[in-house]
């Protein structure tokens, strides 16, 4: 093991591939473990909570044992970071379905209600493919992340975004607080502007500042 | 705001490319790995891959290149060709696609579609549509715009994307191959028919072309082959055309903008 690697655990929630994460992770030096185990989760140095689906899916994975780990683990101080559904299920309900998600931040998951490009044209829904991330501390601003998603979170509190994109309008793409981590994007697909994201979850100390 | 997207794509036959990039100093120019790394550094936004592999024998070669193009590619990867059942939908996701083209086998069985959609999600699904004009409308063609399915291409398209579709990739097959462009007519009329983005396909011989696919047929994304293969255009050529015509799209790697913080 390198010296100072950091353990890192993807958290196998049962929700899609999680190889491509694992993939990202590797390609930035990092040592992937995927792992369903609350008790690895809860060794771990790092987590990654990806996902993608529907909420109602991540909603009853995280009613676990292995949800209460994630907690733990946040609550110990471990950096966290979730991608797509998995920084949805920080949040407390989703339009798409029911369950409850973690509801460690405050606010819902919502759908994009008709969005219109400058022109007044309708868009498509799911917001598909790159786009700029702006005001984030995740990452330099203005940096292209790739999106495939139709649920948006929308924070209570503004001082939980941490970045926004724009579709029609401005949401938000990311979030932070403390420890926790969450993008709406993929870095692991997101080519260097995603490996640097990564890079610096692994190997800083906070990440994100 | 979001920006329309580059995507190459290449054939590949018992896992190697078969019409590929003409780049000086490829070490291995029939390996699709390395063609895909090459693209998606050149700024592709997405990759495809569509194999033709024809013997059964063959078919498993897709999934070792699929396996290691994910490994070192971090851009979107799509797979199509000969992908018939969730099983093979399943396999092609695990060896490291993002998404999965399906093409005749959702005209067969197009609860496939719905099946497939959803046990790995709309994100992961894409539709490929290979139209035909056919008095004044447009109709699905199979085996290469060989065989009339007799099914209209808008009422297909819309009930592909309501039966769980995240994409069509709608190609002409009057165009294909032809270097005159899209069939810009076809394009928009599906664009506007369906939510879910279009990405056009056929025809695609100049710059010009791509930008006509945007403004003028509303596609989300382009795919093209030869204009990229050939050498004649970069992908950072196009997207430095585009965005000097007012599209937005995610410079190429040689801009700023790549997310590396000043102090790396």
């Amino acid at each position: 093991m390198t010296k100072g690697a950091p353990r890192v655990t993807i958290v196998d929630l049962g929700l899609g591939n999680l190889t491509s994460v694992a993939r990202a992770v590797t390609r930035a030096d990092g040592e992937p473990l995927i792992s369903s185990d609350p008790e690895v989760v809860l060794r771990s140095d790092r987590v990654i909570v990806p996902g993608q689906g529907a909420f109602h899916a991540i909603a009853s994975a995280v009613s676990t044992p292995l949800g209460d780990a994630i907690k733990e683990s946040i609550g110990s101080g471990a950096p966290f970071l979730g991608i797509c559904l998995g920084m949805q299920a920080l949040f407390r309900r989703s339009e798409e379905s029911e369950g409850d998600g973690l509801g460690l931040f405050a606010g819902d998951v919502k759908r994009f209600d008709t969005p219109r490009g400058e022109g007044g044209e309708p868009l498509k829904v799911p917001h598909m493919g790159w786009n700029q991330v702006r005001g984030s501390s995740l990452t330099e601003d203005g940096a292209w992340y790739y999106f495939v998603h139709s649920y948006v979170c929308v924070p209570e509190d503004p001082r939980d975004v941490a970045g926004t994109a724009d579709y029609g309008g401005a949401f938000c793409a990311a979030v932070a607080r403390d420890n926790v981590y969450a993008c709406q994007f993929h870095p692991e697909k997101s080519h260097r502007a995603g490996e640097a994201l990564i890079r610096r979850f692994l190997f800083r100390d906070p990440p994100f500042t | 705001m979001l920006a329309k997207r580059i995507i190459p794509c290449l054939d590949v036959k018992d896992g190697r490319v078969v019409k590929g990039i003409q780049f000086v100093g490829l070490r291995d120019a029939g390996d699709p790995v390395e063609q895909a790394r090459r693209y998606s550094d050149g700024g592709a936004d997405e990759i495809t891959f569509l194999d033709i592999t024809a013997s059964s024998d063959g078919r498993r070669s897709i999934f070792d290149v699929v396996e290691r193009t994910a490994r070192e590619v971090a851009v979107p990867l799509t797979v199509g060709g000969g992908v018939r059942t969730v099983a093979d939908v399943r396999d092609m996701l695990s060896a490291g696609a993002d998404k999965v083209a399906i093409n005749s086998a959702a005209i067969a069985n197009p609860e496939l579609i719905a099946e497939a959609s959803a046990a790995y999600g709309a994100q992961a699904i894409v539709v490929a549509v290979d139209a035909k004009k056919v008095g004044a409308h447009y109709e699905v063609f199979t085996h290469g715009g060989r065989r009339a399915t007799g099914l209209h291409v808008i009422p297909w398209t819309q009930k592909m994307a309501s039966l769980g579709a995240g994409e069509l990739l709608l190609t002409s097959m009057d165009r294909d191959g032809t270097r005159d462009g899209f069939e810009l007519a076809l394009t928009r009329a599906v664009s506007d028919a369906v939510e879910v983005p279009v990405i056009a396909s056929g025809g695609v011989g100049s710059p010009a072309h791509i930008l006509a696919g945007f403004r003028e047929g509303r596609a989300s994304a382009a795919l093209a082959a030869s204009i990229f293969h050939d050498g004649d255009h970069s992908i950072a050529d196009v997207k430095d055309f585009l965005s000097r015509h007012g599209v937005r799209v995610r410079p190429a790697e040689r801009s700023s903008g790549q997310g590396v913080p000043p102090d790396e």
